[in-house]
C-alpha cells in the first residue's frame, strides 16, 4: 500500500480544532443558566431548537435526498404526545423525553410506505400526512379542537427553574443529536448515506442497502423534529394544533438548511444561527420578514443551491466536521484545488 | 463550394475530450462514411454537428453561415438532420405523430408523410401504432423517415443498421441509395466497412477522436482502412 | 336517500378537484416538475378576479378575459425565471424553489389584503346558490354543475390540443424526450414556457370556481395544493382523464366522510389518499413477487 501516491485522510488540524471547540462551547453553554440572564436562556433554548431543526432536515434532505415539506407532522406530534404523557400522570420532564422517542416510533410504521413515494411526490405526501396527524389530534378532547391547551404540569416548577431544566434538556438533546448524526455518517452506514446522496442507483449498486439506510435517516428527522417540538412547548406551554402542524416550521428547516449548505453538516449549523440572526432582527417586520425568507430560501434554490458551506467549502476546501475522507497527495502540500474529496461534494443529478 | 466546412472542432464529456481538432469539408450532393472503432468519437461528432452537443472549441460552417453556437432546433431549420444513435423515437407516440413532429423545422419540401410512406411502404400499415411497440427495422425506418421529414439539405445518419437483421439492414440501404443519387448530401457512420466504403464517395476513418486517414472511398484498401481503425496504420495517410 | 344525495354532492365537488388537479398533472406529466406554488397561484388568481370586480366593477366572469392571458404571462415568466433553472439543477431543487415562491406570493397577498376571507359569489348574481331539485332530497347546484362540466371540457380540450394540434403534439414529445426534439426543429425551452403557459390558464379558471363557490384568504393555497395534489396522484399522476377519476373518488370520499363525522371531511380526504397509494404500492409489489414467480416457473 506503501507505494500508494495518496494518503486517506479523516482529520485535519482544523478539523480537530473545531470539534475540541464544539465540545467545550457544549460545557460551557452547560453552565449557561449561572450567568445568563432568564431571557438570554430563552433565545439560546430557541436557537437549539432550530439547530435541532436544521440539522434534521439536513439530514433527511441533504444526506438522504428526502425532500419533505411535512416535517411539521413530527415537530406537532412530538408536542401532542407531551401532552398527553403529562396529562397521564408522567413526569413533565419525562414525558418530553418520551413524547420525542414516541414520534420516531410512529414514524417507523409511517416509512414503510411514504418512502416509497419519489422526490415531488415524497415532499407533498408528507404533508398531507401532516394534515392527517393534524386532523387527528384535533379529535382528542383533551385538545379541544383548535382551541387547544397548555401543559399545565410545567406550572409546578418556578420561572427560573423551568426555563433552566428546558435549557438543559435542549441543549443535551441538540447535543445527542448532533452527537448521534455525527457519529452515524462518520460510520460504514454514513459511507452509505453519501453515496446515496451523490447518486442513489449508483451506491445501490455496489451494496448499499438504501431503504434501510434512508429508512433510519427519516425516524432519526422525526424524532429530531418530535423533540423540537416537545421542547418549543416546554418553552411556549401553551399547545395550539394550528400552530405546532403548521408548514412555517418546514419552511424554516428548508431556509436554515438550504443557506447554511444542504448536504453539509457544518451548512446546518451555520444555517441555524443565520435564521436565529436574521429572526432576531427582522422578526418584527411581521410579513415582509416571512416574504423575505421564502425570496431567499427561492434566490439559493436557484443560485447558491449548495448555500454558504457549500461555497466556501469548494472555495477553499475547508471541512470543520468531518464526515467523508479525503485524499491528498502524500508529496506535496496539497492545495485545495488539489485535494479530491471522497462522497463529499453534494452532487446533484 | 463546400455545404459543410468544419474546423478545428473539438467536443467534450466532462473531462473527456471525444472530439479533438477535427478538421474536414464535404461537397453538396457527396456521401461521406465516417468509420472508427467504438469510442472513436464519431457519435459525439455527429451529435455536436447536429447541435445536441455543445461544441468547446472550433467552428462549423454550414452552406456558408457560422452555425458553431446554434442550438439544436435552429440547425434543423438551417437543414441539417440527425438520425440519432438508438433512434430515439418518442416511444408512447404513433409513427405517424413521429413523422409529423418534424415539420417543426419549418422546411416544406418533397419530403412529405406520403413521400415517407412511398419510401418505407412498410410503415404505411403501422402509421397508427406506437413507435415502441415497431421492430426493430420499421423503427429504424421511421427514425429515417423522422429525418427526413425536415427535408434537410444535410443527412446525419448514426449506426442505423445497428440490431438489425442482416435482410432489413438490406431493405434499408436500398432506399438510402435512391436517396443518395436524388442528389442529398449524407455522413454515415457505420461499423460494417464494406456497406460504408460500397456507398461513400469519400471516407474518414477517426481513432481517439482524431482523424487517422481521410480520402476518397475508392482510394483505399479495405485493409487500409482496418489498419487505421484499430491505429495499426501508423501515420495519416491522408491521401485528398 | 341521504348517502344517494352525498355521493353525488360529492362527485360534483369531484369535478372542482379535477378543475384545479388538472394544471399539476398537467405540468408533471411533461416536466416532472410538482408545482408547490400552485394553490397559491390558484388563489393570486383569483384575488385579481376580486381586485378587478371590487375596484372596477369587473364581473369576474367578464374579468377572465383579462386574467387568464396575465395568467399565462405568469407562467411564461415563472417558467423562464424560476422553472428552467431549478429544473436544471436536479429533481428536488423544483420542489425547494416552488415552495419558497408559495411562501412569497401567499405572504404578499396576504400583506395586499390581509387576514380578511373573500369571495366573488357577490359578483356572479345568484349563481353561486342557484339549484334545482331532482328529488325531494337531491338537488343539483347550478354552479357545482358548470363546475364539473367546465372540468370535463378542459381536460377534454387539453386532452384534444396534445393528441391533435402540433404544438400539443411537440409538448408530448418534448416530455418523453427533450433532449431529441431539438433535432426536428422544435425548441423545447419554448414547448414548456407554452405548456406552462396553458398550466396556468387551468390555474386561473381553477382559481374563479374557487373563489366562486367559497370564500377564499391569502394562505389558502396550502390546502389547494393538496387537493390538487391528493386528486392527481389518485387518479395516476400525469393522467389527465385519471385526473378527474382521482377528483370525484376525493370528492366522494370527503362527502361521505362529513356524514360519518363533523370533522370527517378532511380525514376522509387524506385517509383515501394514503390508502390509494397504499393499495398501489401493494399491487406494484405483488405484480413483482406475481412476475418473479412467472420467470422462475419458466
Amino acid at each position: 500500500m506503501s507505494a500508494s501516491p495518496f494518503r486517506v485522510e479523516r482529520w485535519t488540524t482544523a478539523s480537530r480544532a473545531s470539534v475540541v471547540a464544539v465540545a467545550l462551547l457544549i460545557a460551557a453553554l452547560a453552565l449557561g443558566p449561572g450567568y445568563f440572564s432568564d431571557n438570554a436562556i430563552d433565545k439560546l433554548t430557541t436557537l437549539f431548537v432550530y439547530v435541532i431543526l436544521a440539522t434534521m432536515w439536513n439530514a433527511l434532505a441533504g444526506y438522504a435526498g428526502l425532500v419533505s415539506i411535512g416535517q411539521q407532522a413530527f415537530f406537532g406530534l412530538g408536542a401532542y404526545f407531551a401532552v398527553r404523557l403529562a396529562d397521564g400522570g408522567m413526569p413533565v420532564y419525562g414525558a418530553l423525553a418520551s413524547a420525542a422517542a414516541l414520534t420516531g416510533l410512529v414514524s417507523w410504521p409511517l416509512s414503510y410506505f411514504m418512502l416509497r413515494l419519489r422526490d415531488g411526490e415524497f415532499a407533498i405526501g408528507m404533508w398531507v400526512v401532516a394534515e392527517l396527524f393534524h386532523l387527528l389530534v384535533n379529535l382528542d378532547p383533551l385538545i379541544q379542537g383548535e382551541t387547544g391547551t397548555s401543559l399545565v404540569a410545567l406550572n409546578r416548577y418556578g420561572a427560573f427553574a423551568r426555563h433552566a431544566y428546558t435549557y438543559w434538556m435542549a441543549l443535551a438533546g441538540m447535543s445527542f443529536l448532533l452527537l448521534l448524526l455525527f457519529a452515524l455518517l462518520r460510520s460504514r452506514t454514513g459511507a452509505g448515506i453519501q453515496a446515496i446522496r451523490d447518486n442513489e442507483e449508483a451506491a445501490a449498486s455496489v451494496g448499499v442497502e438504501v431503504a434501510r439506510t434512508k429508512r433510519l435517516i427519516f425516524v432519526l428527522a422525526a424524532l429530531g423534529a418530535g423533540l423540537a417540538g416537545s421542547l418549543w412547548l416546554a418553552n411556549a406551554i401553551t399547545f395550539q394544533p394550528k400552530t405546532y402542524f403548521s408548514p412555517q416550521w418546514t419552511a424554516y428547516m428548508i431556509f436554515m438548511a438550504l443557506v447554511g449548505g444542504l448536504g453539509t453538516f457544518e451548512g446546518a449549523l451555520i444555517g441555524a444561527v443565520i435564521f436565529f440572526a436574521i429572526e432576531a432582527l427582522f422578526g418584527a417586520a411581521g410579513v415582509w420578514y416571512l416574504i423575505g425568507l421564502g425570496a431567499t430560501a427561492l434566490g439559493f434554490a436557484l443560485f447558491l443551491p449548495r448555500g454558504l458551506w457549500g461555497w466556501v467549502e469548494a472555495r477553499y476546501g475547508l471541512s470543520l466536521l468531518p464526515v467523508g475522507y479525503r485524499l491528498r497527495f502524500k508529496t506535496h502540500s496539497s492545495s485545495p484545488a488539489q485535494t479530491p474529496r471522497l462522497a463529499a461534494q453534494p452532487r446533484r443529478k | 463550394m463546400a455545404l459543410l466546412e468544419i474546423s478545428g472542432l473539438t467536443a467534450r464529456h466532462g473531462l473527456l475530450e471525444a472530439v479533438r481538432g477535427v478538421s474536414f469539408s464535404l461537397e453538396k450532393g457527396k456521401t461521406l462514411a465516417l468509420v472508427g472503432a467504438n469510442g472513436a468519437g464519431k457519435t459525439t461528432l455527429l451529435r455536436t454537428l447536429a447541435g445536441a452537443h455543445r461544441a468547446a472549441a472550433g467552428r462549423i460552417e454550414f452552406a456558408g453561415a457560422d452555425v458553431t453556437n446554434l442550438p439544436s432546433h435552429k440547425r434543423a431549420a438551417a437543414g441539417i438532420a440527425l438520425v440519432p444513435e438508438g433512434r430515439r423515437l418518442f416511444a408512447r407516440m404513433t409513427v405517424e405523430e413521429n413523422l409529423l413532429l418534424a415539420r417543426a423545422a419549418g422546411r416544406p419540401g418533397r419530403w412529405t408523410l406520403e413521400a415517407v410512406f412511398e419510401a418505407f411502404p412498410n410503415l404505411l400499415e403501422r402509421r397508427r401504432s406506437r413507435a415502441g411497440s415497431l421492430s426493430g427495422g420499421e423503427q429504424q425506418a421511421t427514425a429515417i423517415g423522422r429525418a427526413l421529414m425536415t427535408n434537410p439539405d444535410l443527412l446525419l445518419l448514426d449506426e442505423i443498421s445497428l440490431g438489425l437483421s442482416p435482410l432489413v439492414v438490406d431493405r434499408v440501404y436500398r432506399q438510402l441509395n435512391a436517396l443518395m443519387s436524388s442528389g442529398a448530401t449524407i455522413i454515415l457512420v457505420e461499423q460494417d466497412l464494406k456497406r460504408a466504403l460500397g456507398v461513400a464517395d469519400s471516407v474518414i476513418c477517426m481513432l481517439e477522436g482524431r482523424i487517422i486517414l481521410d480520402g476518397r472511398a475508392g482510394d483505399f484498401t479495405r485493409e487500409q482502412v482496418t489498419d487505421a481503425y484499430f491505429g495499426l496504420g501508423g501515420t495519416r495517410a491522408a491521401a485528398s | 336517500m341521504t348517502w344517494i344525495n352525498q355521493i353525488i354532492q360529492g362527485v360534483l365537488l369531484g369535478g372542482y378537484y379535477a378543475l384545479i388537479a388538472c394544471g399539476l398533472s398537467f405540468l408533471f406529466s411533461v416536466m416532472r416538475i410538482i408545482n408547490l406554488a400552485h394553490g397559491s397561484l390558484a388563489v393570486l388568481a383569483a384575488y385579481a378576479l376580486f381586485w378587478l370586480a371590487d375596484r372596477f366593477g369587473v364581473s369576474p366572469i367578464l374579468g377572465l378575459v383579462a386574467v387568464l392571458p396575465a395568467m399565462a404571462i405568469l407562467g411564461w415568466l415563472l417558467q423562464k425565471t424560476i422553472l428552467e433553472r431549478s429544473a436544471r439543477s436536479g429533481r428536488l431543487v423544483p420542489v425547494l424553489s416552488t415552495f419558497g415562491l408559495a411562501i412569497v406570493i401567499d405572504n404578499l397577498l396576504f400583506q395586499a389584503y390581509g387576514a380578511d376571507t373573500r369571495s366573488l359569489a357577490p359578483f356572479v348574481g345568484s349563481l353561486s346558490y342557484d339549484s334545482f331539485d331532482l328529488s325531494d332530497d337531491v338537488s343539483l347546484g347550478t354552479l357545482a354543475l358548470i363546475t364539473f362540466v367546465t372540468a370535463v371540457a378542459m381536460l377534454g380540450g387539453l386532452q384534444l390540443f396534445l393528441t391533435r394540434t402540433p404544438l400539443g403534439r411537440a409538448i408530448r414529445a418534448t416530455a418523453e424526450d427533450p433532449d431529441t426534439v431539438g433535432l426536428l426543429g422544435i425548441n423545447a425551452g419554448r414547448v414548456n414556457a407554452v405548456a406552462m403557459s396553458i398550466a396556468m390558464v387551468t390555474v386561473g379558471v381553477a382559481g374563479f370556481f374557487m373563489a366562486v363557490r367559497a370564500t377564499f384568504a391569502p394562505y389558502a393555497g396550502a390546502a389547494q395544493l393538496l387537493f390538487a395534489f391528493e386528486s392527481a396522484v389518485i387518479g395516476g399522476v400525469g393522467s389527465l382523464w385519471g385526473t378527474l377519476i382521482g377528483g370525484i373518488v376525493l370528492g366522494v370520499a370527503q362527502s361521505l366522510g362529513a356524514q360519518l363525522h363533523p370533522q370527517g371531511f378532511l380525514i376522509a380526504g387524506h385517509l383515501t389518499f394514503l390508502a390509494v397509494v397504499l393499495a398501489r404500492l401493494t399491487l406494484a409489489a405483488r405484480g413483482g413477487r406475481l412476475r418473479a414467480w412467472i420467470g422462475g416457473a419458466r
